[in-house]
């Protein structure tokens, strides 16, 4: 064990001279929960609405009032006023408008008559997230428009009361059991992937391997050094990620002691993952040139940005087999529910399962010779 | 028993066989050299030799223990430097020396002694807690050395140590590599393509080439081996009809080759031929402008045993190098 420990008190001497690739290694996570969790977090304001009036009745002004009352509250919508139906449509093509409601000319006929009115809303869909915040602000608005289509015949109709178990998560914290993974990932790939084959390209391994250290001293000098260095950096995002996204008791010791056991676990899992993959690999430009295309097959599937239920099968698949989707979950039930380790076990025991397998593929693969 | 037996090794990559049944002896205590351009084999051999690459047959004894069969024997015999500078740069001298203690599971108080005494040895005591990317190659060159000791070994082999290395810092290697061998009864084995580096260290050398072994003799009689061992440049202030003939009649006279006043002549005796140079020079009359006596070089030694000089071969091997590269990889 003397030699793994020799092994592994470089690696972290190596570690603390390299304040760039710390500063790298931790700033880019923290940038991505920031920018992301903000980017695509925030409601969806100043849509510009044009409203067309060829009724002018007052049911049609009444439409008016409730969608220049919501431009004032929420300002989800700007309104703009149009006579012509032309000219609207023409700069919703044009961009200038984001969509155009159209109120008819029997739109106050039908109110006063009880009868079916309707409204139009033309919407440029070819950005998905603004006609449907589009389309729920002008669905919600009609519906508050008191007019009954038409008397119930039965006294009381199914109603559906929501409760939410857990205070509102917005979704930078939803964010942020990703932003976790994805730091510890970062670090396994500079220091497990990128750092282990520069150095076997510059001959630093030669210098180990005509020492009488074993296989498997080395393989596990390489591994704890790389999984100590992986749960610093999980462990910072996420007291300071707590912090960002604003995760309440960020510094409660018993969530911190489970954050901890799943960091420590989680980054075993990845640098059991990198080190299978680069085993056999010289070429130090191989783990730079793959980095992007593993961040993504690993981080998106693994419903840490979207959920996976809304995944094609094929990317089921890859989710079903990806590490990340483990990980991503049991830090979101422990940083956002606060569960216990009973709702993670599955998570953890897979984890483990994968670092067993990988890290034996990896040891039969290793070489000990040149 | 030897220091260092190898007996008809042979290393393939694929088809290519990078070293070809080779045999040689080293003795304890000796500074043995293998000399020869790069793509050689001189690397794979000492590859094989320090447990790096498994040898493809023939067999390799190191300190008395087999190299294929007895690796941690071995490794715990030899202290290695090898071709690529592999200290870590981030870190300081002596926390280089500290992990490769370390590793070679040197005991603390010993650990302490020991590389107190080799930073002594390799003059870097005051560059102890400098960090080694803050060195110069030499100097880097010396941590290797020290790092390469630090357990004590009995065999050291340092592929190609002074490449790179300026001349004042090729001189200090060769010093510290002299005056270590010395304190610490070390057999060296040492890789070079520098023939005065070769001349001047090794007691004995072997000279590779296409992964044979073309020669092995002390640098002395490899040079006394080849039929001429001086070379005489002289130029005359005219020359009669039948000049040349004249001089390959001198004494020890192996060839002459030149034009106009200006020749050179091959011989086995070179003062002998050079007395009856400048009497038969005097006898036909003829003022010698310019005379040099040279010596023989390991040069032509290499000429002589492999058809080509050394620094051809060093031109030739380069492409084959990065394609051995390749492959390896």
């Amino acid at each position: 064990m003397g030699r793994t420990w020799a092994m592994i008190e470089r690696e972290l001497r190596r570690f603390r001279r390299s304040p760039m690739l710390i500063m790298v290694s931790l700033v880019f996570p923290i940038v991505q929960l920031v920018v992301l969790g903000y980017a695509f977090g925030g409601n969806v304001k100043h849509l510009k609405l044009a409203i067309v009036d060829q009724d002018h009745g007052v049911p049609a002004v009444r439409v008016h009032e409730l969608a220049s009352a919501a431009s004032a509250g929420a300002r989800t919508i700007d309104v703009l006023d149009y006579t012509d139906q032309g000219r609207a449509v023409g700069d919703l093509r044009n961009g200038l408008v984001n969509g155009v409601l159209t109120i008819p000319p029997d739109f106050s006929r039908r109110v006063l008559a009880k009868d079916a009115p309707r409204l139009a809303l033309i919407e440029d869909n070819t950005d998905s997230f603004v006609s449907v915040a589009l389309a729920g602000t002008m669905g919600g608005l009609i519906a508050a428009y008191p007019v009954p289509a038409k008397v119930p015949r039965l006294g009381l109709e199914p109603a559906l009361d929501v409760v939410e178990v857990y205070p509102y998560v917005p979704y930078v914290q939803y964010l942020l059991p990703g932003s976790v993974v994805m730091s510890i990932f970062m670090m396994v790939m500079i220091g497990g992937g990128i750092i282990f084959i520069d150095d076997k390209a510059r001959g630093l391994h030669e210098g180990y391997l005509v020492t009488p250290i074993t296989k498997f001293e080395l393989i596990a000098g390489f591994n704890v050094s790389g999984t100590i260095k992986a749960v610093l950096a999980g462990m910072f995002l996420i007291i300071i990620g707590s912090f960002i996204a604003g995760v309440p008791n960020p510094l409660g010791l018993v969530r911190l002691f489970r954050l901890l056991v799943v960091v420590i676990v989680t980054a075993f899992a990845l640098i059991s993952l990198m080190f299978l993959l680069m085993v056999r690999v010289t070429d130090p430009l191989l783990p730079r040139a793959i980095f992007g295309v593993l961040n993504t097959l690993l981080y998106f599937p693994s419903g840490a940005v979207y959920p996976q239920q809304g995944f094609p099968t094929w990317m089921q698949y890859i989710a079903v087999a990806d590490p990340f989707t483990y990980a991503v979950h049991a830090f979101k039930n422990l940083l956002l529910k606060n569960t216990g380790f009973e709702a993670i076990l599955f998570d953890l025991g897979f984890l483990l399962v994968f670092s067993v397998v990988s890290m034996s593929a990896a040891t039969l693969l290793f070489k000990r010779t040149l | 028993m030897s220091a260092i037996e190898v007996r008809s090794i042979v290393k393939k990559f694929g088809q290519f066989v990078a070293v070809n049944g080779i045999s040689f002896a080293v003795e304890k205590g000796e500074i043995f050299g293998l000399l020869g351009p790069n793509g050689a084999g001189k690397s794979t051999l000492i590859r094989m030799l320090t447990t790096l690459l498994p040898p493809t047959s023939g067999t390799a004894l190191v300190n008395g223990f087999d190299v294929s069969t007895h690796a941690d024997d071995v490794r715990r015999a030899i202290g290695v430097i090898p071709q690529a500078m592999t200290s870590d740069l981030e870190l300081s001298v002596e926390e280089n020396l500290i992990i490769f203690a370390k590793l070679y599971g040197v005991p603390r108080p010993r650990r302490r002694q020991l590389i107190d005494e080799l930073l002594e040895a390799v003059q870097l005591t005051e560059w102890r807690h400098a960090p080694v990317k803050h060195l110069s190659g030499g100097m880097r060159r010396r941590v290797e050395i020290a790092r390469g000791l630090v357990h004590e070994p009995r065999v050291f082999f340092l592929d190609e140590p002074t490449t790179g290395l300026d001349p004042v810092s090729r001189a200090a290697v060769w010093e510290m590599l002299r005056k270590v061998k010395a304190e610490r009864d070390l057999t060296v084995l040492i890789t070079t393509h520098y023939m005065d580096e070769a001349d001047k260290l090794c007691d004995r050398i072997a000279i590779v080439d296409h992964g044979e072994l073309k020669a092995l003799d002390s640098p002395l009689r490899l040079k006394a081996s080849i039929p001429s061992n001086n070379t005489l440049d002289v130029s005359f202030s005219s020359t009669p009809a039948g000049w040349i003939a004249a001089l390959e009649g001198l004494p020890g006279v192996d060839s002459v080759a030149g034009e106009d006043q200006l020749f050179r002549i091959s011989t086995r005796n070179g003062p002998a031929t050079t007395l009856a140079l400048m009497e038969a020079a005097g006898r036909a009359q003829i003022a010698v402008q310019s005379l040099s006596v040279q010596s023989t070089t390991l040069d032509d030694v290499f000429v002589h045993y492999t058809g080509r000089g050394l620094r051809d071969a060093l031109q030739d091997a380069a492409p084959k190098d990065s394609a051995f590269m390749l492959r390896r990889g």
